[in-house]
């Protein structure tokens, strides 16, 4: 119980005080301006960054915090999961990603279902995961259009909203197809359908009474989304679709992100000409899918040469309990050509800069919000593991409910350090 | 309980029952393997980390496949008349990895309607399936898992069924026919599964199980049924009297009864796993390992006790109820009480990293704790799970005599960074980093990119 206490008392606001925290001896990886700084100091003031560099004198003071050489980063940001709508897949009442309903739940808001509490936030933010999307997912049935996610922090029960309706969601491609009546085409024409809808409704407030698939509530949320101020995600992999996605944000004046991309580097050309971003799972190489026919593991170097924007997240039904992973899939792009650094980006900045919140999130820059992770070696070993996380300037606990099943059943068998004299 | 019954001993059975082609059908294979490794020479390599998979590390060691066999291990070994020498300064070798837990070739990609031969669902009860009937050659899976170091894997039945029917070992060799890739003289398996998938899959038809008692109900039904065949069968064999009428399914029961067939079982909770040792002492079977095992850490001493290894993933958890217990330290913490711990994938691509999940498994060990050196996490990959698998006199280390199922990486295998740069199944290359055109490719690859794109 009492670790549990401290637990909850770090994480409110005002309790523990942030302070002022210097990380001396580090091999800063900024992904600012400064690059990596070999032998550098951070400081940490009232939640931000207060200064990076070389020969910074630690203010008076402070708490001190030797990393010993080792690198300190960013906090992880993973471009796409359900954390905090979803607890386990197969208990159905315990997962809110998605809405049952046919074609569009565009109205759909992971706001609304958010679990600040989530037992999967402390197994993640331990990690060095401390800032998320939580999107709706309708990949095993749902809905062609989604809803919106969110930007959410990893770090506090009462400020964990980031940034609402971060993004629009839909699924085009082959599950596309299937949750829209068994063909791209009646996807498009779905799609099609529901901007053309918005477009007609102009700026009236819809009459509740109309008839259409799209309920008046899902026209507002498309509203920002057609007027290019929040991004459109579209889940899809084979280059083709690809192609017909830019076409179809360029005729609409929509911004696109593409997640899936399997195929994405043969189209790579087109995406960084049309600064399409990319969130990636660079470790699916097989051709799984149809639309993934062309899928190999160094999609992720050939799309960085291309100057697309990347951002990494797990493509498989583990991308919210183990959104950890994400500096696994960085590790095996950059095992296969990616330059280390960029891998290290598509897990920390390149995620802020989608969402649109790299103002104040992503790298570690004087002015932003503290998020730090100090590692005991390269972070993407998956060998290595952090030594302390810091969320908005605050350390995390080193606790999880997995930590306290380890501790329980170690000092059961008498493991390890619990060993019988 | 039971012994496995050793490879060697089975192999030898197998040749029996061939010579006496009068004796009862069910002792032979009548899906014999077709596999004979082609003509190699003897390869030396020399100058690299060792890992033997015994639990011994050997810098500046060099290991001799001649034979298609390991020849030696040691340091400065001559390099007999027309040996092939590879310089592995700076490289490190283990044995090949094997996965114990697969279901490439059986749930293949593409993941379409047509490939999925995985889980015969429509009766919960179906020992006379087997999944190597199932499998598609072509599987792109097969050729990704070599370059990641897997020279054998268990192809298992999924987990629907109670009783799902026998997995089929292979070795990891291109080929046309999965004849061509059968592990020669590998003892048999039965999939069998606990919990949630069985009374899921039948529950929610409204059909037997839809509980977990009712699970436990239906393998005891089973081997009731199985014990009276093998009663009639083994009287009818003693006594020439008239055997039992042919039951393919029985036959397989039976033959676990008699402890030729080992059992694989699909449990996540420790209770349920409890509960099967039971259900397997009530019957007189022993129980080869638990797969997923996702609690197995909560009953290390009595996996230890009963000789039963937990096959495991490093991190996957919480996607069900029964997944809901799992962490990072399972496998560091099951092998730290002494009993038999192994890395699965049960993925097409988890399967290409098995050296990356052994990898966090190991360092999770480290944080609680617990002394892994790598030369003992490696056994994870390699001789733990020839364990499970009744396997251990031919694979899973580097020992005069077994298989030359050998791996070179380009650095520390539990590295991220690290890749298979050469991979030896029984003495012969079959995959080699450095020529990247030359590797085999599925049929199922072929033109895919389109003309113009393959061109580039």
């Amino acid at each position: 119980m009492k670790k549990i206490t401290f637990a909850l008392l770090a994480l409110l606001p005002g309790i523990a005080s942030a302070g002022t925290i210097a990380i001396i001896n580090a091999e800063i990886h900024t992904l600012g301006r400064a690059g990596v700084i070999a032998h550098g100091t951070l400081i940490i003031r009232d939640h931000r960054i207060d200064a990076v560099g070389e020969n910074l004198a630690p203010p008076q003071g402070a708490q001190l915090i030797d990393a010993g050489g080792k690198p300190v980063t960013p906090g992880l940001f993973d471009a796409y999961t359900s954390l905090g709508i979803k607890e386990i897949d197969g208990v159905e009442e315990s997962d809110d990603s998605a809405a049952k309903k046919p074609r569009y739940s565009a109205a759909l808001d992971v706001t609304d279902a958010f679990n600040p509490r989530s037992t999967l936030i402390p197994v993640n933010r331990i990690e060095g995961l401390t800032r998320a999307a939580s999107a709706p997912d309708s990949a095993s049935g749902g809905s062609l259009i989604a809803g919106q996610g969110a930007v959410i922090s990893l770090g506090s029960l009462s400020d964990w909203l980031v940034k609402p309706r971060a993004a629009m969601y839909a699924q085009l491609g082959e599950t596309g197809a299937k949750l829209s009546g068994g063909s791209r085409t009646t996807a498009w024409a779905a799609l099609r359908e529901a901007f053309d809808e918005v477009r007609r409704a102009g700026s009236a407030r819809v009459n509740p009474e109309h008839p259409s698939q799209l309920t008046a509530e899902d026209i507002e949320a498309l509203r920002p989304v057609l007027a290019g101020d929040e991004p459109l995600v579209l889940y899809l992999n084979r280059a083709s679709d690809i192609l017909s996605a830019l076409k179809f944000a360029d005729d609409n004046g929509i911004k696109l992100i593409v997640r899936g991309g399997a195929e994405s580097w043969l189209v790579a050309a087109a995406l960084a000409e049309h600064q399409v971003p990319v969130i990636l799972d660079p470790r699916l190489d097989l051709p799984q899918h149809f639309e993934s026919l062309a899928a190999r593991a160094d999609a992720a170097a050939l799309l960085q040469k291309a100057g697309v924007l990347l951002a990494f997240a797990l493509d498989d039904e583990f991308n919210t309990h183990n959104a950890r992973n994400v500096r696994q899939l960085a590790g095996n792009a950059a095992a296969q050509g990616m330059e280390r650094e960029a891998a290290l980006a598509a897990i920390t900045l390149n995620p802020a800069r989608i969402y649109g919140v790299d103002g104040t999130l992503g790298s570690l820059e004087a002015g932003k919000i503290a998020d730090v992770v100090v590692w005991d070696g390269d972070p993407l070993e998956t060998t290595s593991f952090p030594r302390k996380v810091f969320i908005d300037g605050q350390e995390v606990p080193a606790i999880s409910r997995q930590t306290e099943l380890r501790d329980r059943y170690m000092q059961r068998l008498h493991l390890g350090p619990y060993a019988k004299q | 309980m039971q012994r496995p019954i050793h490879a060697a001993a089975l192999a030898a059975l197998l040749i029996c029952a061939c010579s006496g082609q009068k004796q009862g059908t069910a002792e032979r294979d009548p899906y014999s393997s077709t596999y004979a490794p082609p003509a190699a020479v003897p390869v030396l390599i020399q100058h690299a980390t060792v890992l033997t998979g015994t639990g011994s590390r050997l810098d500046d060691g060099d290991v001799l496949i001649q034979d298609h066999r390991i020849a030696q291990v040691g340091k400065g070994i001559a390099a007999p008349a027309g040996a092939v020498v590879v310089d592995a300064q700076g490289r490190w070798v283990t044995p090949g990895i094997i996965d114990p837990h697969s279901h490439l070739g059986v749930y293949a990609s593409p993941e379409v309607w047509a490939m999925s031969d995985g889980n015969e669902a429509t009766s919960p009860t179906t020992p006379d399936v087997w999944s190597e009937h199932s499998v598609w050659p072509q599987d792109p899976g097969f050729e990704q898992a070599r370059m990641g170091g897997v020279t054998s894997m268990m192809i298992l039945p999924g987990s629907a069924n109670l009783i799902g029917g026998r997995g089929t070992l292979l070795k990891n060799v291109p080929a046309t026919t999965y004849q061509e890739m059968k592990f020669p003289g590998a003892p048999q398996v039965l999939k069998m599964a606990c919990g949630e998938n069985p009374k899921r899959v039948y529950g929610s038809q409204h059909k037997f199980p839809s509980t977990w008692m009712g699970d436990v109900a239906g393998y005891r039904e089973a081997f009731a049924k199985a014990a009276e065949y093998k009663a009639k069968r083994d009287a009818a064999k003693k006594k020439g009297g008239t055997a039992p009428e042919r039951d393919i399914g029985m036959e397989t029961l039976a033959d676990v009864l008699d402890g030729k067939i080992l059992v694989e079982m699909h449990c996540y909770r420790a209770d349920q796993m409890a509960t099967m040792l039971d259900v397997a002492q009530e019957f007189k079977f022993k129980i080869s390992a638990f797969h997923h095992a996702v609690e197995a850490y909560k009953i290390a001493p009595l996996l230890k006790a009963t000789d039963t290894c937990a096959v495991m993933w490093a991190d996957w958890w919480g996607f069900k109820m029964e997944a809901f217990d799992g962490i990072r330290e399972n496998i560091a913490m099951v092998d730290a009480a002494g009993a038999c711990a192994t890395v699965h994938s049960d993925d097409p691509i988890g399967i290409q990293r098995l050296n990356q999940e052994a990898g966090k498994a190991m360092a999770a060990g480290w944080r609680a704790g617990l002394d892994i050196p790598r030369e003992r996490a490696i056994r994870w990959i390699t001789a733990n799970p020839a364990k499970a698998l009744g396997v251990a006199d031919r694979v899973g280390t580097l020992e005069n005599g077994k298989d030359g199922d050998v791996v070179v990486w380009s650095s520390d295998p539990f590295s991220v960074y690290s890749h298979a740069d050469l991979v030896y199944i029984d003495g012969v290359l079959r995959y080699d980093r450095a020529h990247p055109a030359a590797q085999p490719e599925s049929d199922f690859k072929l033109g895919v990119l389109g003309q113009e794109e393959e061109m580039q």
